[in-house]
C-alpha cells in the first residue's frame, strides 16, 4: 500500500440506505426478490382447490409471530428462531389429520414471504430496522428446504415408517441450516471485513446451539401437528418463547458487559491520564487489525477488552503522563504500567486471557522468547499509531506514523503494521 | 438447618402425599384396572411409559439451572409429570413426581429429598385431579379429542404450578433465612419463574401428542430444546458472574487513587442493597442499586489529585471541582445499559432533603429514591472508616449522626430502614486502615463525611 492512498475520510453522518449496501447484500436481496415473484406467480396460477388455507394461515401466523419476536445475538446478529421453526415445519409438513398437504415449494415461499413481511411491519412502524438482510437469508434457506422436500412429499413419504420420515426431515433441515449459516457468514464477512473461512467458523460456533433447538422444534412441530392437527402449534408456542427468553437474557448480559467495559475504560480519559477517545479508537483499530489477521470472534472479544483497558494501569500512577501518550515514557515505565493494568484485570479472575494481552502490550515484537501474544503486538501497534496520529485525519501524519513503525521492525511486527496500514486507509466499519 | 415449624410442615406434606398415593393405589387395585385410561387409544405398555417419564423427570431435574441468584433454581421436571397426567392419569403422575426422591442434586439432605418427592407427587395429583375434573381424557390424544384435552390440560398446568409454588412458599415462610431449599423461586424474579414454568408445562402436552407417533422417543426429542435453553441459561449466569467480577475489579482500580476510600464503593453498594431489601425494592431495582452504589463515586477520578490532597481550606473553584464529581460519574456510566434509575442515583447522591445539596439542589421527594438510599449508605461508610484526619467512628455514633441528619440531610424513611436492616444483619466493619506507606495516596478531604463538611474560605 502506498502512502497516497491512506486517506481517512470522515464518514458521512448518515448514508442513504442503498449507499450502505454492498454487492453480497444486493445479490442476496435479488435472489430473494426473484423467489418471491416466482412464488406469487406460481400461487396465483394454482387452482384454489389445491390450497390448504388453514395450514397456510396457521404457519404463516407462526412465521409472522416469530418475526415480531426476533432475537438479538452477540455480535450484532439478529435471528428469528420461532419464524424459522414455522417456515421450516411448513416446508416439510407431509401429513395432516384433516386436509391436503400437496402444496408445492412455491406456495411455501409465498407463505413464508407474506408471514415475514407481516411480522416485520410492527418493527418498521416502531422505527426499528426492518431486518431485510436477515429475512432474505431465512427466505433463501427455507426455499432450499422447500424445493428439496416438496418433491419428497409427492413421492409419498407419508406412507413410510416414522423413523424414516424423522431421518429425512432431520437431514433436510441440516442442509437448510447450512445454507442459512453460509449466507449469514458471507454477509458478515462482507460487513466487517473478515475472511470468509473465519466468518463461517464463527457463525457455526455461535449458531449451532440455536440451530439444534430450532431443528428439534421443527421435528416436534411436524410430528405433533401430524396427529393432533394445527392446534398443536398453539401449545408449542409457550416452550418456544421460554427457550427464546433464555437466549435473550444471555445476549442481553453480554451486551451490557461490553458496554460497561467500554464505559469504564473511559475513566482514564476523565481522570486526564489519556486523550479523550483514545481507548475507543485503539480498540476499534485493534479489532479491525485482528480481523484482518484472521482472528476468530472469541479472540477478537478478548482483544477488544484488552485494547479498551490497556491504559487502566495508569490509574495507579501518581500523576498523569503529560499528554497521556505512553509512547513517550521510558520502556521500563511502559512495562510497569502494563504490569499494573494486567494486575487490575487479573483480580476479576474471569479475564485472564485479557490480562495476558495487557501485560505484554509494551513488549517488542522481536528479541523475546517466547514472543508476545499476537493480540499484544496488535495493541502495541494500534496504541503507538493513535499516540502519534490521535483523532487527526491528516493523511501525512498517518503515513509518517506508519513509516516510523515500519522502520523499527524489532518493536512492531511487520505483519501487524502491514494490516494496520491497510485498515487505517479505509473507513473502520462501525457495524461491529 | 430446618426450623421446628418447617419440620412439622414437611412431615405433614410427606404424610399427605403418602396417604393419597396409597389410597389411589388401593382404589385402583380394588376396581381391577390399574391404569385408568378413558381415551379411545390407551397407551401401550403403561409401565414402560411410566419408567420413561420418570427417567425424563430425573434428567430434567439433574442439573437444575441456577437462575438470577444462587438461591433460585429452575427445573423443567414438570413437563414429565404433566405428560404423565395426560397419558397415564393422576396416580402415575404422582409416581412420576415422586421419583424426585432419587434425584441427585448436591448438598440435598434427606428431609429436602423427601419434601421434594412429596411436593412433586402432590403437584402431580393436583394436576391430575384438575385434568379429570375438566373432563380430560386419559390416554393417547388424537385430533378428534385434542381440543377438549387442551382446555383440561390448561387447568392441569395451572394446578401444577400453584401446588408446586404454594408448597415451596410454605416451607420458605416457615424456614426464612436458612438457605438449603432449591427451587425457592418465590424470593426473586417470581414473574419470570412462573412464566417459564407455565411455558415448559406446555411441553407436557407436546410429549403426550408426540407419543402417538413415536412412543417413548418423544422424551429425548423434547429434551433437546430443553437442554439448549438450559445451556443458554447457564451461559447467562456465567456471563453475569463474569460481569460482576469485572465491575468489581474496575471499581477497585478506580479506588487505588485514594488510600483511605479503598473498598468504599463496595461497602456503599452493600449498604444500599440492605436498605433496598428493607424497603422491599424489586429484584431488578436492587440489582441496579448494587451497581449504582459501587460506581457512585467514579466521577471523583475527574477531580484533580491536588484538590483531593490539599490540606487546609478549599477555594471556590476547588470546591466546585469536587461538587462536579457526580456529573463526571454520570458522564462515564451514561452509556451502560443500566436502569435509568441507577444513573439518577449516581448523579444525585449528594443532594440533601432540605435542598442544600449538590449538584442540582433538589429537595425532598424531588430527589430520586436511589439517590436518597445511596446518600445514607455513603455517609455511614464514610463515618465508620478511618480518615487521615480522624479515626473511624463507632457504628452507634454513625447511626446517631444519621438520625440527627434525618429530615435535613437524609430521608428519614431511608435512615430508619437502614437502622432496622443493621439490627437484623450486623454490619461488618473493614479492618482498620494502617498508615499508608506512600503518602501520595492520602486524601485529606472526604467530601462524604457529614461530621466534617467541606467549607469554602472567603478570599
Amino acid at each position: 500500500m502506498t502512502g497516497g492512498t491512506i486517506v481517512r475520510r470522515a464518514a458521512p453522518a448518515r448514508m442513504a440506505y442503498w449507499q450502505a449496501l454492498d454487492s453480497g447484500r444486493i445479490l442476496l436481496m435479488a435472489a430473494a426478490a426473484m423467489l418471491v415473484v416466482a412464488a406469487f406467480a406460481g400461487v396465483v396460477a394454482l387452482h384454489p382447490a389445491h390450497v390448504n388455507f388453514q395450514a397456510a394461515l396457521a404457519f404463516g401466523g407462526l412465521i409472522a409471530f416469530g418475526e415480531l419476536f426476533r432475537l438479538a445475538l452477540p455480535g450484532g446478529r439478529e435471528a428469528a428462531p420461532i419464524a424459522m421453526v414455522g417456515a421450516m415445519a411448513y416446508a416439510m409438513l407431509f401429513f395432516l389429520p384433516s386436509g391436503d398437504v400437496s402444496y408445492d415449494a412455491l406456495m411455501v415461499v409465498a407463505v413464508a414471504a407474506v408471514g415475514m413481511a407481516v411480522g416485520a411491519l410492527p418493527h418498521i412502524a416502531a422505527g426499528r430496522s426492518a431486518g431485510l438482510t436477515g429475512m432474505c437469508t431465512r427466505l433463501v434457506a427455507v426455499s432450499c428446504v422447500a424445493f428439496i422436500f416438496r418433491p419428497i412429499v409427492s413421492a409419498g413419504i407419508g406412507h413410510m415408517s416414522w423413523e424414516f420420515q424423522f431421518s429425512v426431515v432431520a437431514l433436510v433441515f441440516f442442509v437448510g441450516w447450512l445454507v442459512d449459516t453460509l449466507v449469514g457468514a458471507l454477509i458478515r464477512a462482507d460487513d466487517v471485513g473478515a475472511r470468509f473461512s473465519v466468518a463461517m467458523r464463527d457463525e457455526m460456533r455461535l449458531q449451532w446451539p440455536l440451530g439444534l433447538a430450532v431443528g428439534a422444534s421443527v421435528l416436534i412441530a411436524i410430528f405433533g401437528v401430524m396427529r393432533m392437527g394445527l392446534l398443536e402449534l398453539a401449545v408449542f408456542i409457550g416452550p418456544l418463547l421460554v427457550t427464546q427468553l433464555a437466549f435473550r437474557r444471555y445476549a442481553g448480559i453480554r451486551a451490557t458487559y461490553l458496554q460497561t467495559v467500554r464505559s469504564l475504560a473511559r475513566v482514564t480519559e476523565v481522570a486526564g491520564y489519556v486523550e479523550a477517545g483514545h481507548s475507543r479508537r485503539v480498540s476499534r483499530l485493534a479489532v479491525a487489525v485482528g480481523r484482518g489477521l484472521g482472528l476468530a470472534e472469541p479472540e477478537l472479544l478478548a482483544l477488544e477488552y484488552a485494547a479498551l483497558m490497556h491504559d487502566i494501569g495508569q490509574l495507579s500512577l501518581r500523576d498523569p503522563i503529560p499528554g497521556g501518550a505512553t509512547l513517550l515514557v521510558s520502556p521500563a515505565d511502559q512495562e510497569r504500567i502494563a504490569e499494573l493494568g494486567a494486575e487490575v484485570i487479573r483480580t476479576a479472575r474471569v479475564l485472564d486471557d485479557v490480562a495476558e494481552l495487557v501485560r505484554y502490550q509494551s513488549r517488542p515484537a522481536r528479541g523475546h522468547v517466547p514472543p508476545p501474544p499476537l493480540g499484544s503486538m496488535i495493541i502495541k501497534a494500534a496504541n503507538a499509531f493513535d499516540d502519534m496520529v490521535g483523532s487527526s485525519t491528516d493523511r501525512n501524519r498517518s503515513a509518517a506514523a506508519l513509516e516510523q513503525m515500519r522502520l523499527s521492525p524489532v518493536e512492531y511486527d511487520a505483519g501487524v503494521v502491514a494490516v494496520l496500514a491497510e485498515v487505517a486507509g479505509r473507513r473502520v466499519p462501525s457495524r461491529l | 438447618m430446618v426450623s421446628r415449624a418447617a419440620r412439622v410442615y414437611i412431615f405433614l406434606v410427606v404424610s399427605l402425599a403418602a396417604v393419597l398415593v396409597a389410597f389411589l393405589v388401593y382404589q385402583a387395585a380394588m376396581s381391577g384396572h390399574v391404569w385408568m385410561q378413558t381415551a379411545h387409544l390407551p397407551v401401550p405398555h403403561p409401565l414402560a411409559a411410566l419408567i420413561t417419564l420418570q427417567i425424563l423427570f430425573l434428567v430434567c431435574d439433574s442439573g437444575t439451572t441456577p437462575m438470577t441468584s444462587r438461591q433460585t433454581r429452575w427445573s423443567p421436571g414438570s413437563s414429565a409429570t404433566l405428560a404423565a397426567v395426560v397419558l397415564l392419569g393422576p396416580l402415575f403422575a404422582a409416581l412420576t413426581g415422586a421419583i424426585a426422591l432419587l434425584s441427585l442434586p448436591r448438598h440435598l439432605q434427606l428431609a429436602g429429598r423427601l419434601f421434594n418427592a412429596a411436593m412433586y407427587a402432590l403437584s402431580g395429583l393436583a394436576a391430575g385431579g384438575a385434568y379429570i375434573a375438566c373432563h380430560g381424557l386419559v390416554g393417547l390424544p388424537d385430533s378428534g379429542n385434542f381440543q377438549g384435552i387442551l382446555l383440561a390440560f390448561a387447568a392441569a398446568a395451572v394446578a401444577h404450578v400453584i401446588a408446586n409454588h404454594g408448597l415451596i412458599w410454605g416451607v420458605h415462610r416457615l424456614n426464612r433465612g436458612r438457605g438449603m431449599w432449591r427451587s425457592d423461586g418465590l424470593e426473586s424474579s417470581r414473574a419470570l419463574l412462573l412464566a417459564s414454568d407455565l411455558g415448559y408445562a406446555c411441553l407436557g402436552l407436546v410429549i403426550a401428542s408426540l407419543w402417538a407417533s413415536m412412543g417413548g422417543f418423544a422424551a429425548p426429542l423434547v429434551l433437546v430444546p430443553l437442554f439448549v435453553a438450559r445451556w443458554a441459561m447457564g451461559q447467562f449466569t456465567e456471563q453475569q458472574r463474569a460481569y460482576a467480577a469485572t465491575m468489581n475489579a474496575l471499581c477497585q482500580a478506580v479506588e487505588t487513587k485514594d488510600y483511605y476510600t479503598r473498598g468504599h464503593g463496595d461497602r456503599v453498594s452493600r449498604g444500599a442493597v440492605m436498605i433496598a431489601r428493607q424497603i422491599r425494592m424489586s429484584t431488578e431495582r436492587t440489582e441496579a442499586i448494587k451497581f449504582a452504589g459501587m460506581l457512585h463515586d467514579v466521577g471523583k477520578l475527574g477531580v484533580p489529585t491536588q484538590v483531593l490532597q490539599k490540606t487546609g481550606k478549599l477555594n471556590e473553584d476547588e470546591l466546585a471541582a469536587i461538587q462536579l464529581h457526580p456529573m463526571r460519574g454520570l458522564e462515564i456510566v451514561r452509556d451502560i445499559g443500566f436502569l435509568f434509575e441507577a444513573l439518577n442515583g449516581i448523579m444525585h447522591h449528594h443532594e440533601r432533603i432540605d435542598g442544600r445539596g449538590y449538584p442540582m439542589g433538589l429537595a425532598g421527594h424531588e430527589i430520586p429514591e436511589f439517590a436518597r438510599v445511596i446518600a445514607v449508605a455513603d455517609a455511614f461508610d464514610s463515618m465508620t472508616t478511618t480518615r487521615s484526619y480522624r479515626e473511624a467512628k463507632s457504628i452507634e455514633f454513625a447511626l446517631g449522626e444519621l438520625r440527627r441528619g434525618a429530615g435535613t440531610q437524609f430521608d428519614p424513611v431511608v435512615v430508619e430502614a437502614f437502622i432496622a436492616a443493621i439490627e437484623k444483619q450486623p454490619w461488618q466493619l473493614p479492618a482498620p486502615a494502617a498508615k499508608p506507606a506512600d503518602p501520595a495516596t492520602v486524601t485529606v478531604k472526604d467530601h462524604d463525611d457529614p461530621t466534617a463538611p467541606l467549607r469554602v474560605v472567603e478570599p
